[in-house]
């Protein structure tokens, strides 16, 4: 019973996590056809700007709290630096290439921001541990846990709500939403589409951002953070549905408690179990598990 | 056969070029030597992903294979003791070959972003195996001792680099001969429109799946030179899916337009890492990445098509 309820709870924290990283991937998939390899380096550098923000904080005797405005802010930073350099500098020419090709460069540009952290931040791993330690612990089913994971759960769903909101619920969700479905016919009724492809890469890579970010106080920020994530989101993104931001919750969760389970009970089967999954749901149902019927266009 | 296929100007030409590299590979210093082997190794690989590109499809699972081929060397020797090149490299394209022609079963079915993420999937799994498994090396992975060729131990590096040279103008004549078969000619017409081959009495699936089997083969093969040349097997620098993305690097860096281009463009690339890495240390993914973004941008056709730029100027000049 008190294994059962480790294991839900690692797995739930583990999915919110991988939920803020990967909703980032699905919305730049979903709107701009673009797998972007990338997004590891959006996480990396998320995770490297709130680490070091929040160490330098410290240093200057600001509260430990305040760790959590610097989250944020450096998430936005990244995201909106980054992504609007990236859309406008390169993608934007690449936009008429075969997909394959565009994924190819987005892996030149993941190598590159690699690469551009190290210059930048050095290779020595960074630790904010401050706004862990400010929320402390609390016991939970007779094991002393740490609340900072916890919040994971709090700011996925806030992450979800947000999205389906903005999806839903505005003017810019169903100008989203008709350039998702017909590009052209967009076009033709004076969408600015080129105006949606920016935004929509910026506010992918400030999600990426802040899950590196949001991340990063309970790891140690060091060179590489980036390389295994990218595959664990493909992987969430692929099971759920390329595309579909429910998909996405629902393959961050199967993964998140898959990963929890083969942990605590099947250590040696950690990654292995998620790509298994990853391949069998690519080979049975290629849209993705829970993804909608589509008409087929002529 | 062999005249048939020494009537082919491409053929001759790439003799006479590995030819001329086995030549001047006696001059070179053990560390040129070693990082043309790995380029060599690379462009086996990249041979085998040239033959699936010309049909439209990217893989970013060629990792499994190169990394079965590579353990298949090192688990042959540490179960039978086994170090013979031939024993070795046959081991490393049976098993990779193997699972090629089983996992093309499925994998013909599939086009564009979904082959490449399904190939990335069946590659990460082996990786995941790897990674965990004690028996196995885990991540330290282990080492692999000298190769005998036909019982006898070389003193030098040299006789395993001349063998691979070998390897390497056997495989690049394979290839070409294929390409120039009913069945290879149809590479190009599968891109282009699979309807159109469908209607013509072939099965675009076969031609597929024999590609597919060809190219995991050569991979196979390729890790197998890799981990001869490198003396260690590790899942990090051999089955990851990093190792996937700089093949597929690689076969855009060098180009479609020749069965060559591959062992340039490889052994190009492992040149620049290397020269990256020692110029700066902390920034040589940047050199390589941005040498990849500028190849997309101002050589799509990649370096291969330098060649046709001189030849184009000689037109001129005629």
């Amino acid at each position: 019973m008190q294994t059962t309820f480790t294991i839900l709870l690692d797995g739930l924290s583990y999915a919110s996590y991988l939920f803020i990283v990967s909703v980032g991937l699905t919305i730049i998939f979903g709107v701009m056809k673009i797998l972007n390899v990338a997004h590891g380096g959006f996480y990396a550098w998320g995770a490297y700007s709130a680490a070091y923000a929040i160490g330098l904080a410290a240093d200057l005797g600001f509260p430990d709290w305040f760790g959590f405005v610097l989250i944020g802010l450096s998430s936005m930073g990244v995201g909106l630096v980054l992504g609007l350099l990236i859309e406008r500098l390169i993608l934007r020419r690449l936009y008429d290439h075969e997909e394959v090709i565009i994924i190819l460069a987005t892996f030149g540009l993941f190598l590159v921001l690699e690469d551009l952290i190290l210059l930048v931040f050095g290779v020595n791993p960074y630790f904010a541990y401050q706004p862990m330690v400010f929320l402390g612990s609390v016991e939970l089913g007779g094991i002393l846990r740490d609340v900072y994971s916890l919040t994971l759960l709090g700011l996925a769903a806030l992450v979800a709500f947000a999205c389906w909101y903005a999806l839903d619920r505005t003017k810019w969700g169903k100008i989203l939403t008709t350039v998702i479905y017909d590009r052209e016919i967009s076009l033709a009724i004076g969408i600015n589409v080129n105006a949606v492809f920016v935004w929509t890469f910026v506010a992918g890579a400030t999600l990426g951002a802040l899950g590196g970010a949001y991340i990063s106080p309970t790891l140690s920020v060091a060179p590489g953070i980036g390389i295994d994530i990218i595959v664990l989101s493909f992987a969430v993104v692929v099971i759920g549905g390329m595309g579909s931001i429910p998909g996405a919750l629902i393959g961050a969760l199967m993964v998140g408690i898959l990963r929890a389970v083969a942990v605590h009970k099947f250590p040696e089967f950690e990654l292995f179990v998620i790509f298994v999954v990853m391949a069998a749901v690519l080979m049975v149902r290629p849209e993705g598990l829970f993804a909608p019927v589509k008409a087929r266009r002529i | 056969m062999i005249r048939s296929a020494l009537s082919d100007a491409t053929i001759r030409w790439t003799i006479a070029g590995f030819l001329v590299l086995a030549l001047v590979g006696t001059l070179f210093p053990n560390w040129i030597l070693n990082n043309t082997m790995f380029g060599l190794a690379y462009g086996l690989a990249v041979l085998g992903l040239l033959l699936l590109w010309r049909t439209g499809l990217v893989s970013f699972g060629h990792a499994l294979y190169f990394g079965m081929g590579a353990y298949a060397v090192a688990l042959l020797e540490r179960y039978t003791g086994a170090t013979d090149i031939v024993m070795r490299l046959g081991a490393a394209m049976t098993v990779a070959g193997g699972t090629g022609f089983v996992l093309g079963f499925v994998l013909r079915h599939y086009r564009g972003i979904f082959f490449a993420m399904l190939s990335m999937a069946f590659s990460m799994v082996l990786y995941g195996v790897l990674v965990k498994t004690e028996a196995l090396g885990s991540t330290d992975g282990f080492s692999v001792s000298q190769t005998t060729i036909l019982g006898w131990q070389p003193q030098s590096k040299y006789p395993l680099f001349l063998a691979i040279v070998g390897l390497c103008v056997i495989a690049t004549t394979g290839v070409q001969l294929y390409l120039h078969s009913a069945l290879g000619h149809l590479t190009t017409s599968v891109r282009d429109n699979e309807i159109r081959v469908e209607y013509l009495g072939y099965s675009v699936a076969t031609a597929i799946h024999v590609k597919y089997v060809i190219s995991a083969a050569l991979a196979g093969v390729a890790g197998g030179v890799m981990a001869m040349a490198l003396g260690q097997v590790d899942p990090d620098s051999m089955v990851n899916w990093t190792v996937s993305g700089e093949l597929v690097f690689i076969t855009i860096m060098a180009g479609p337009g020749s069965v060559v281009a591959p062992f340039i463009g490889a052994i190009t690339f492992e040149f620049l890492r290397t020269f990256a890495f020692e110029l700066a240390p902390h920034a040589w993914q940047l050199i390589v990445g941005g040498t990849l973004l500028g190849i997309i941008f101002f050589m799509p056709e990649g370096l291969w098509s330098l060649t046709r730029l001189i030849s184009r100027k000689r037109e001129k000049v005629r």
